[in-house]
């Protein structure tokens, strides 16, 4: 197991490697002038110094090694500074957006809770909907209840989050004004009210995302579910006169949850993704929104860095769902 | 008995037996239906349609359902049925020919990989890298870096529509060139690929004779799913309004300017929507039924 997890990580790393490189080269290749938006009146040497003050000076692949330096070792020795209160990166130059002039990563501290909230409920929400609703239709297959279910999950899979987040905004803000249209970063929770107003605000952003969620694990679910149920050891399992409960519920059950979990880790990512989305559609100011904007602003440090925390993300839990797969089901590890 | 049934099974062809698989999905005969039904229309629709998409009529603005303008008009007077075709038409052509770039590029790789032995491992690996890429911030980026030199090289427009279908066609055929590679390791396997081997056909023939149409059906059901994906990544940029220029209707666009009006128009909202909605089930559940015809595990039940 131990030989199994370690060549995974040796694998990653390589890939982190060349995503990066592909993410900083797509950037910096590109016709494009980040200088462009600097006013004409600017002053030709000046603008040569803004631009050696911006990294720009240096040949390409200096450029890359100090991006890289400053992302993999100096970010996380701030990290470090901070939670044990040591001073490893005194002085050391930080990735800077040019937007803000500070570093990019502190902004990104900031909005994470946002993202993390939403995005990290509505996956917790869409998970709890979809594995019991996967679980009864592969059970009554092609019932009425099975039927709708597909149908539900065919809708998660085809409506865009664009249009069901605009829908569900225009149905219960504009006609009914039940929930808020736009989600209030500032809202601190301290009591029963507070919380309301909170769970008011997160409803919609979160069902959204969620429904997502569902259809994704939806299909899925019924699917290794259906797989299982017709395998032989159901049948002997009936045969010794187990109740069906004891044979869906753990026999089945805990099979099918083998390829679920894996998909449930390998799909977070691509959540994150969606969020992007959501966020621009419910104004919440995460970590999508802030990408959004540092698109509109030119500002490539700040791309560049939340571009590749999102790589590092599908990174980290490829690897994750990898171990899991290999904890979960012997037969996966071939050490 | 027995030789009777025997006959009359040989006697079917097989693009019969698909057919007849795919008739007894209903959703799939209707989500054909439909989508043939929004293509035809939003291709011929225009030209029986008097009023153009970007015709301006300041007087007739935000006007509601009429008979004259049955999806309403907006804040310009121009009449919402006919932006939603010229829309339509513009969505539906980014979403086919990001389809067919990614299929290229897709089988392309997988039938190299699957192939050609020696290719395999690093063309599997190039894969698995653009599988870890986060997708929709880097397409967002290429939109942005882009943009300006291809509208100068091709004009706005065409320029956009370059640009949008290249970066969807390159960020989308990854998991057809796993499927089609794993199909083309078992195909090749097979005893008329070493008949057609020995009688001295080249690779290339091969592939192009025998391993092609035999990796057809793959390359069929990813083909409606990468309908889908295109029209869905088109509408979600020009929805971040990173897409194509505001005067120049597609679906996300329109949903993008509609959102603008949520207070005060809120019905806007829905004809956008309701399309790209509509059209990505139908195709979504064309994509079922094919799968299921086209799999002959599935057909003999």
């Amino acid at each position: 197991m131990l030989t199994y997890i370690a060549r995974r990580l040796l694998i990653s790393i390589p890939t982190l490697i060349v995503i990066s490189l592909v993410i900083f080269l797509l950037l910096n290749l590109a016709p494009n002038d980040p200088m462009a938006q600097v006013p004409l009146t600017v002053p030709p040497e000046v603008k040569e110094k803004m631009r050696e003050a911006l990294g720009l000076g240096q040949p390409l692949y200096i450029q890359f090694i100090k991006w890289v330096v400053q992302l993999f070792w100096v970010e996380p020795q701030v990290f470090i500074d901070y939670m044990f209160e040591t001073n490893f990166s005194e002085g050391k130059q930080r990735v800077i957006s040019w937007q803000t002039r500070s570093p990019v990563m502190d902004i990104v501290v900031q909005r994470m809770p946002q993202t993390l909230w939403v995005v990290g409920m509505s996956y917790i929400v869409g998970i709890l909907i979809a594995i019991p609703i996967g679980i009864y239709s592969a059970y009554k297959q092609y019932s009425v209840f099975d039927q709708v279910g597909t149908f539900v999950t065919m809708i998660g899979y085809s409506v865009p989050p664009f249009f069901t987040g605009v829908f569900v905004i225009v149905i219960f803000s504009v006609q009914l004004g039940w929930l808020p249209s736009i989600y209030d970063t500032t809202h601190v929770v301290v009591d029963w009210d507070t919380f309301k107003t909170q769970l008011k605000q997160m409803v919609m952003p979160v069902m959204v995302l969620a429904l997502q969620t569902t259809a994704m694990i939806n299909r899925f679910m019924r699917a290794t579910m259906l797989d299982n149920l017709n395998q032989d050891y159901v049948r002997t399992a009936r045969a010794k006169g187990l109740s069906e409960w004891t044979i869906v519920m753990i026999h089945v059950l805990r099979n099918s949850m083998i390829p679920v979990i894996t998909v449930i880790a390998l799909n977070v990512p691509a959540i994150f993704g969606g969020a992007i989305i959501t966020e621009q559609v419910f104004k919440v100011n995460g970590i999508g929104h802030q990408l959004i904007g540092a698109i509109y602003a030119n500002d490539l440090p700040t791309v560049q860095t939340i571009t590749f925390m999102f790589a590092f993300l599908i990174v980290a839990f490829n690897l994750i769902a990898d171990i899991i797969y290999g904890i979960l089901d012997p037969r996966i590890r071939y050490d | 008995m027995t030789e009777v049934v025997e006959n009359k099974t040989s006697n079917r062809s097989k693009l019969k037996d698909v057919w007849d698989q795919f008739k007894s999905h209903k959703g799939a005969l209707l989500g054909g239906f439909i989508f043939f039904s929004i293509v035809i229309i939003v291709m011929i629709g225009p030209f029986f349609w008097p009023f153009e998409a970007n015709g301006i009529d300041i007087r007739s603005r935000n006007q509601g359902p009429s008979l004259l303008h049955p999806f309403g008009t907006d804040q310009l007077g121009r009449d919402t049925l006919a932006r939603m075709m010229a829309g339509g038409r513009t969505s539906i052509a980014v979403g086919l020919a990001a389809m067919a770039l990614s299929l290229f590029f897709g089988s392309f790789i997988g039938v190299t990989a699957g192939f050609y032995k020696r290719l395999d491992g690093i063309l599997m690996r190039f894969t698995d890298l653009f599988l870890s890429l986060p997708l929709l911030p880097l397409l967002l980026v290429m939109m942005l870096l882009f943009r300006e030199p291809l509208s100068q090289a091709y004009g706005p427009e065409k320029g956009m529509f370059v640009l949008i279908v290249v970066s969807i066609g390159i960020t989308s055929w990854m998991p057809t060139a796993r499927i089609v590679r794993a199909d083309v390791l078992a195909l090749k396997e097979r005893e008329f690929v070493l008949a057609a081997r020995s009688s001295g056909t080249s690779d290339t023939m091969i592939i192009l004779r025998h391993i092609m149409p035999n990796v057809l059906s793959p390359i069929m059901v990813s083909a409606t799913l990468g309908i889908a994906n295109g029209i869905i990544t088109e509408s979600a940029l020009s929805f971040l309004g990173l897409g194509f220029p505001p005067d120049f209707p597609t679906w996300g666009r329109l949903l993008n300017d509609a959102v603008d009006y949520l207070q005060q128009y809120p019905e806007r909202v829905f004809w956008p929507g309701l399309a790209i909605s509509l059209t990505v089930l139908s195709i979504n559940y064309l994509g079922d039924g094919l799968r299921d015809a086209l799999d002959p595990r599935m057909r003999k039940r």
